[in-house]
């Protein structure tokens, strides 16, 4: 039985790459092309750091959308003699056209730990941005009247989120995420709540800056409250009449629970940067205009806190990618089956000492993808404060 | 001062209280009571047995009553068997129930058994938490000072050659939780295939002697994720203190630049980063959990672990009274300190 040398494995996994390469090529290339025009995206290319952050997220997005054709095997599927085999291990009897061997080798159950590793990209990438997005709605849409308005809604607000940072996430996440709480309900209730935010902001959006255009006005509200709505009710309770829109129980309870986590800091930093920002003149020129208090919230002081927000929703992605994959430590994640990076660093530690080669790929993946938002981050920060 | 002190201890004890309520209401859902029972009666009750075991044990009462008792200011639940006998809470076994007292809550001390454990909940958070202590003790004596050295050298000279490094290099430590590091440390320093094998892969031998071999690898991966936030928050600290006027100054007068930067920045310097390092105390408590599942060292964390995935209610929550308590204590002192230590803020 002849199997790879590193060299050999580095090689091919380069190959199994090509996709990505191509994608990352072409993006890259007309980006910097066209970095004139492009405004702080193009910006970032002249920091070196942002540069490197954003081609590992870039490498780590184009690897999730192309992941069928990046894998060797399926994810889930094992093949008999498999079973903790090195790196470059030939598979045995492998199927006529079938992928010949086990790139980084197979885990403890025979699986194909690269395909794994790859397709475990697509869950991280899909759940990290979306949960951040809601979380950003729900502090985005507490967080500005709290600044704008202060007082009694201030201390409320923010006593709430002070309850909620305080509470150690460790164990929010032990006391909401087991299979006992899904049948009481509670995370549904949560959902109901979370999920109603960005309905709530898109409308009151559109109704600040249009209603004294009925027409447009119907018609992005409308839209909003339909789009919405129907969304809202196959996520949050699964009663979606088209099923399109539909959510694992499990899933819900680890989204609305990462969600929950991250909405108080949101809160803390849009609250802040509302404070700072209403005392300009231009918010002082559009009260003398005559503009609602949404509006000046919304399409005033919203846009002019973007820098900061934008720098902080990469941040938080590579935060909750952090936050997921402890959850999958705890054996707390999506499903047993399913690649989750954190669940496949669990299952390698067990037989870290004899098979290293279990646990490190989905922990470098894991890393280098926290880091490429990281630096992304920084990159942005520089970029934005030089203007 | 006094009034800003107790205005503060005022909502921290609000805070404590609602928190603790969450935590009750959530440990004592129906679901997990009833898996309770099953645990601690037999696993084959039927509906009506396991509503009989509850019923003579109190936890049929409404959530608030319960709650009340748990803290001590509600008389506690008792029962009288068909034989006679009179069973509660309050009422340890083979104490006669006349002399047993009326309230046992947090408030008189009693922190209630485990039901996983067998023990006093007190005995094992208290044993447990000295475990911990030392870890957290070493953690904070390598990743403090660490920090604030890479810190200082970052932002003594902004956007230097140096600061580029260290700041990379402390993005990427921010960019490694625990259960990435800590893995990939014991395959570098403790495989018993690949690695060097300096350091042992765990530290269930450091609860009873700390050797340099069974505890550098979980301090390590401790202190590599708390670092970068810290050495962060110091750079960005350090370097608006350099532009300050009176640094300018001490230059244009020919102070050599270490001593300014020792003599004159430092201090300045090093306020803001203390409360940060304050705060972190709460996040280490997340990587506490995993360094000690990852580790094999059975302390605080592992006992949160063990106590919220078998549902023992009152050692979870004890466990949650004691997480929560840390989190307002040290933002209580990170306030305090960061007045005392920042004379241009005065209390209003």
């Amino acid at each position: 039985m002849n199997s790879l040398s590193a060299w050999e494995i580095i090689l091919q996994i380069i190959v199994q790459f090509t996709p990505v390469w191509i994608a990352l090529a072409v993006t890259l290339s007309a980006s910097i092309y066209y970095k004139d025009r492009l405004g702080l995206y193009g910006h970032l290319f002249d920091s070196r750091v942002g540069t490197v952050g954003l081609i590992l997220v870039l490498f780590w997005v184009f690897t999730a959308i192309f992941a069928d054709a990046i894998v060797t095997h399926d994810a889930l599927s094992q093949i008999s003699g498999m079973k903790n085999k090195r790196p470059g291990t030939e598979v045995r009897l492998a199927a006529e056209g079938a992928y010949q061997y086990y790139l980084l080798g197979g885990d403890n159950l025979a699986r194909d730990i690269f395909s794994r590793m790859i397709m475990g990209s697509r869950a991280v990438l899909i759940i990290a941005p979306a949960a951040t997005a809601f979380a950003f709605m729900v502090g985005i849409t507490l967080g500005l009247p709290a600044g704008f308005r202060g007082g009694k809604l201030d201390m409320n607000l923010s006593f709430l989120a002070n309850l909620v940072l305080a509470f150690p996430v460790i164990l929010l996440f032990f006391l909401l995420v087991t299979p006992e709480i899904r049948s009481t309900g509670v995370p549904i209730y949560l959902a109901a709540v979370l999920f109603l935010f960005p309905v709530i902001f898109f409308v009151v959006l559109f109704q600040s800056r249009f209603y004294t255009q009925p027409m447009k006005r119907n018609i992005y509200v409308g839209t909003t409250l339909v789009l919405g709505l129907w969304a809202y009710s196959g996520l949050a309770f699964n009663a979606d009449p088209l099923n399109v829109f539909y959510m694992e129980p499990n899933l819900l309870n680890i989204f609305v629970s990462v969600v929950f986590v991250n909405s108080p800091t949101v809160y803390r930093i849009v609250r802040g940067l509302a404070m700072d920002i209403k005392t300009r003149d231009y918010v002082a020129a559009a009260e003398t205009r005559g503009e609602g208090p949404w509006y000046i919230m919304l399409w005033e002081i919203l846009p002019n806190a973007r820098g900061p927000l934008i720098v902080d929703f990469c941040l938080r992605i590579g935060y909750t990618t952090i936050l997921l994959g402890t959850l999958g430590f705890f054996g707390l994640g999506v499903s047993p089956e399913s690649p989750d990076w954190g669940m496949t660093i669990n299952e390698g530690r067990k037989l870290m000492s004899i098979y290293p080669h279990l646990a490190i790929p989905p922990a470098l993946a894991l890393m280098s993808l926290v880091l490429g938002l990281n630096l992304l981050a920084d990159g942005l920060r520089e970029q934005s404060l030089k203007d | 001062m006094w009034a800003f002190i107790l205005k503060r201890s005022g909502v921290m004890l609000l805070t404590a209280l609602c928190l603790t309520f969450v935590v009750f209401f959530l440990t004592n859902l129906y679901p997990n009571l009833e898996k309770l029972a099953k645990t601690q009666g037999n696993m084959r009750m039927t509906d009506v047995q396991v509503e009989n075991w509850l019923d003579t044990r109190g936890y049929t009462q409404p959530l608030l009553v319960r709650y009340g008792e748990w803290l001590g200011v509600v008389p506690s639940f008792r029962f009288t068997k068909d034989n006679g006998k009179v069973a509660g809470r309050c009422i340890k076994p083979g104490m006669d129930a006349s002399v047993a007292p009326e309230y046992c809550g947090v408030l008189q001390g009693d922190f209630g058994m485990s039901s996983v454990f067998k023990e006093k909940v007190s005995v094992i958070v208290g044993k447990r938490l000295g475990l911990t202590g030392w870890l957290m003790l070493f953690v904070m004596i390598v990743m403090v000072p660490m920090a604030l050295i890479i810190g200082v050298l970052a932002g003594m000279r902004e956007g230097s050659k140096l600061d580029r490094g260290l700041s990379t290099f402390s993005i990427a430590t921010t960019a490694t939780p625990e259960y990435v590091s800590g893995v990939l440390f014991i395959v570098i320093f403790a495989s018993s295939a690949v690695g060097l094998k300096w350091f042992k892969g765990s530290s269930a031998s450091a609860m009873t002697e700390i050797t340099f071999a069974n505890f550098t690898l979980p301090v390590m991966t401790m202190a590599f994720y708390g670092m970068g936030y810290i050495a962060r928050m110091t750079r960005a600290s350090m370097a608006e203190v350099m532009t300050a006027q009176y640094i300018r100054t001490a230059r244009l007068k020919g102070v050599s630049f270490p001593n300014i930067v020792m003599k004159h920045a430092l201090r300045n310097a090093l306020i803001a980063p203390f409360t940060v390092i304050m705060l972190q105390f709460p996040w280490l408590l997340t990587g506490v959990v995993i360094v000690e599942t990852l580790f094999n060292y059975k302390g605080f964390g592992w006992v949160l672990v063990q106590a919220a995935s078998n549902n023992d209610i009152e050692l979870l929550l004890s466990c949650s009274v004691v997480a929560v308590f840390v989190v307002l204590v040290t933002q209580l002192i990170s306030d305090i300190g960061y007045v005392f230590l920042n004379p241009r803020i005065r209390m209003s």
